[in-house]
C-alpha cells in the first residue's frame, strides 16, 4: 500500500512533467500539422534561461518568493523569441513541402541550436536550486518529497485547463478549431490563417521553454537535456493522439505512472517502458488514444 | 543489353575506379569511404521506402541490430567477415519481416513515429544492459576474412573491398529492381494506394517487400560500420539522432538515383568530419545548417544539380 502511493506520487509527478513539454508539441501538431523537433531546444533554453535568471535574481536582495518570476520570465522571453524567429524565419517557407521535410527542416533547427546553446552556456552544468530548497519538503508515508515537485502537478493541471478553457470557450479558440478543421475554408471566411499560426508556434513554444524553466531548480542543467526530452515529448503525443490536449493528459500520465512503477519495481525495464507503451498503443490504434477523426481523400 | 544502362554503367565505372584507388587511398580517405559505403547503404534503403512515400526516423534500429549482432559474434569467437556481416544484416533482415506484418499498416507520419519508437525500444535495452557495456559499448575485434587475416593497415584495405564489392552488387540490385513493374509500383503506391489495390496489386506487400529489403541493407551497413570503426555503443548507432542522420543523407542524395545516395553519404560523412575537425565548437551547428540549406535551396538533393546541368546542355 505504502509502496503504491509512493509509486502514485511519484507517477503524477513525471506525468504533470511530460505533460508540460508535450503539450506545446501536440498543440502545434494539432493546428499545424508539424512535428515540431524544435521543441526539444525550446525546453533546453528556456532550462538555461531560467537557470540563469534565477542565479541573477539570487544574487540581489529582493524577497525570495519573486524567483518564481524568474521561472516564468524565462519561459516567455525563450518562447516568444524563438517562436516568432524559427515560425516567420524559416518555417512559413515550407508550409507547402511534404510533411517529412519540415520535420527535418526542425531537426536540422534543433542541430544549429544544440550548438547556440554551448556557445552561449557552455558545457558546464548549471544549478539552481533556490526555489526549490525555499519551498522545503514534505513526507508522505514515511517518504520524503520536495514541495517543488509537487507544485508541478499544479502548473500541469493549470496549464491543461487553461490551454482547454481557452481553446473551447473563447472566441479565439474557435476560430483556432475552425483553422484546424479546415485551414482553407477558414480562410475564405476571412481568418487570418497567417497570424493563427504565429500566434500558434508561439504559445507552443512557451509551453516548451515553460517546462524547461520549471524543472530547471529540480535537475542540473547541462547539454544534452533536449535530445532526451524530445524523444519522451513525442512518445506521450503520439499515445495520446496527435492534436488532442486531453490526449497529452492521458499519454502523460499513462507513461509518467508506468515509468514510475517500473522504477520501483523493475528498474531495469524504466528506460524502454515508455516506448514499449507507444509500440503497443500505436500498433492498436495507430492515430493514438484520442486522435480526431481523419476524412481519407481518395 | 536491356539491363545495362547509364546508372549501371556509371557504377560499375566507380566501382572499378573505387577498386584500385583503395590501394593509393590515405588511410583517413578510405576510413571516411568505409563510412560512406556504409551510410549510404542504409540510405538506399531509406530511398526505396522513400518511393512508395514513406520516411522512417527508425531505421537506427537495424542499423543497430546489425553492427550489434556483428560485434556481439566477434566476442563469441567468430571473426570471418563474411560471416559476421551476413549475420548482421539477416538479422536485421528478420527482424524489418516481423516488424513489416505491423509496419505496413501505417502511413505517413505515424509510420516514421512508429519506427522510432522500436528503434528507441532498442535504444533502452542496450543502455540498460550492462554486459554489451551499456552507454559505453564495447569494441569488436579485427575480423579475418576467409581465413586471411591482414594486420593493421591492410585490414582498412581489405574490409573496403569487400564492402565495395557487395555494395555494388547491392546497389546494381536495387537499381535494376526499381526498373521492374514491382519496384515501379512504388511510385503508384505513393501516388495512390487506392487505385493500386484496384489494377489488382497489394499496397502492403509491396510496402512490406520494401521494408525488408530497408532492413537489410540498414543491418549490411550497421555491420560494416561495427567492423570499421572497431567499436559500438548505442548513442552512435542506435539513438534517434542516427536515424536522423540517415533520413538527412537520402535528403541531401535525393531520391533520382540509387548512386547518388553514396554521393550522399559521402558529402554528409566529409561535413562531419571537417566540421569535427575544425570547428568542434559548431560542429552540429555546420551540420544542420547545410540539411537546412539543401532544404530550402536544393529540394531535390544533390542528384537535381546532374539533372539541371543535363538539360542546360540539351
Amino acid at each position: 500500500m505504502q509502496e503504491l502511493i509512493v509509486i502514485l506520487v511519484d507517477g503524477l509527478v513525471f506525468s504533470s512533467y511530460l505533460f508540460m513539454v508535450a503539450v506545446g508539441l501536440t498543440v502545434i501538431f494539432g493546428v499545424m500539422k508539424i512535428l515540431n523537433v524544435t521543441h526539444g531546444s525550446f525546453y533546453a533554453f528556456g532550462a538555461y534561461m531560467s537557470a540563469t535568471l534565477i542565479g541573477a535574481y539570487y544574487s540581489t536582495d529582493w524577497p525570495e518568493f519573486g524567483g518564481f518570476l524568474a521561472i516564468f520570465a524565462a519561459a516567455l522571453v525563450v518562447g516568444v523569441f524563438f517562436g516568432i524567429v524559427l515560425e516567420r524565419g524559416l518555417l512559413r517557407f515550407l508550409y507547402h513541402r511534404d510533411e517529412h521535410i519540415i520535420v527535418l527542416a526542425t531537426f536540422a533547427m534543433f542541430l544549429v541550436l544544440e550548438d547556440v546553446l554551448l556557445i552561449i552556456w557552455g558545457t558546464d552544468p548549471y544549478f539552481a536550486f533556490e526555489p526549490m530548497t525555499l519551498l522545503g519538503s514534505v513526507d508522505i508515508v514515511e517518504m520524503t518529497f520536495d514541495v517543488y515537485s509537487l507544485t508541478l502537478i499544479c502548473l500541469a493541471v493549470v496549464v491543461g485547463l487553461g490551454l482547454w478553457l481557452g481553446l473551447t470557450k473563447t472566441k479565439w479558440g474557435k476560430l483556432l478549431l475552425a483553422v484546424i478543421f479546415d485551414r482553407e475554408v477558414s480562410q475564405a471566411m476571412g481568418i487570418n490563417v497567417t497570424v493563427v499560426f504565429t500566434v500558434t508556434f508561439v504559445i507552443g513554444a512557451i509551453m516548451g521553454a515553460l517546462g524547461g524553466a520549471y524543472i530547471a531548480p529540480t535537475i542540473s542543467v547541462n547539454p544534452g537535456i533536449g535530445v532526451e526530452v524530445i524523444v519522451l515529448a513525442f512518445a506521450v503525443v503520439v499515445i495520446g493522439g496527435m492534436g488532442s490536449i486531453p490526449g497529452a493528459m492521458i499519454g502523460a500520465l499513462l507513461v509518467g505512472i508506468s515509468r514510475a512503477a517500473a522504477v520501483h519495481k523493475f528498474p531495469e525495464i524504466e528506460l524502454f517502458v515508455i516506448y514499449a507503451i507507444m509500440a503497443v498503443v500505436l500498433s492498436i490504434r495507430p492515430e493514438g488514444l484520442f486522435a480526431p477523426a481523419q476524412a481519407r481523400k481518395i | 543489353m536491356r539491363y545495362v544502362d547509364k546508372t549501371v554503367v556509371g557504377l560499375s565505372i566507380a566501382f572499378v575506379v573505387l577498386l584500385f584507388a583503395d590501394f593509393f587511398m590515405a588511410e583517413w580517405m578510405r576510413f571516411i569511404g568505409l563510412q560512406s559505403l556504409a551510410r549510404g547503404a542504409v540510405a538506399l534503403g531509406l530511398l526505396v521506402l522513400w518511393r512508395t512515400g514513406l520516411v522512417s526516423f527508425g531505421h537506427a534500429l537495424y542499423f543497430g541490430i546489425g553492427a550489434y549482432a556483428a560485434a556481439m559474434l566477434t566476442l563469441v569467437g567468430y571473426h570471418d567477415a563474411f560471416f559476421l556481416v551476413l549475420a548482421g544484416t539477416l538479422a536485421s533482415g528478420l527482424l524489418a519481416f516481423l516488424l513489416g506484418f505491423l509496419l505496413r499498416r501505417y502511413r505517413a507520419i505515424f509510420f516514421a513515429l512508429l519506427n522510432m519508437a522500436f528503434s528507441m525500444i532498442l535504444y533502452g535495452v542496450i543502455v540498460k544492459t550492462e554486459e554489451l557495456g551499456s552507454t559505453d559499448g564495447f569494441s569488436v575485434l579485427t575480423p579475418t576474412f576467409l581465413g586471411y587475416a591482414p594486420q593493421g593497415e591492410a585490414v582498412q584495405t581489405t574490409l573496403f573491398l569487400f564492402t565495395l564489392v557487395f555494395t555494388y552488387i547491392v546497389t546494381v540490385g536495387v537499381h535494376l529492381y526499381l526498373k521492374t513493374t514491382l519496384g515501379g509500383m512504388s511510385m503508384a503506391v505513393r501516388e495512390n494506394e487506392i487505385r493500386v489495390e484496384y489494377l489488382g496489386y497489394s499496397a502492403e506487400k509491396v510496402i512490406h517487400v520494401k521494408y525488408v529489403f530497408s532492413g537489410l541493407v540498414a543491418g549490411f551497413g550497421g555491420a560494416i560500420m561495427a567492423l570499421a570503426i572497431g567499436q559500438v555503443d548505442p548513442d552512435s548507432m542506435a539513438n534517434w539522432n542516427v536515424s536522423g542522420e540517415f533520413v538527412f543523407i537520402t535528403i541531401l542524395s535525393g531520391i533520382g538515383n540509387v548512386g547518388a545516395t553514396y554521393i550522399g553519404a559521402l558529402v554528409f560523412e566529409l561535413i562531419r568530419t571537417y566540421a569535427f575537425e575544425y570547428a568542434p565548437q559548431v560542429w552540429q551547428f555546420i551540420l544542420g545548417g547545410s540539411l537546412l540549406a539543401i532544404i530550402m535551396f536544393l529540394p531535390d538533393g544533390i542528384w537535381s544539380l546532374i539533372d539541371r546541368l543535363r538539360k542546360s546542355e540539351g
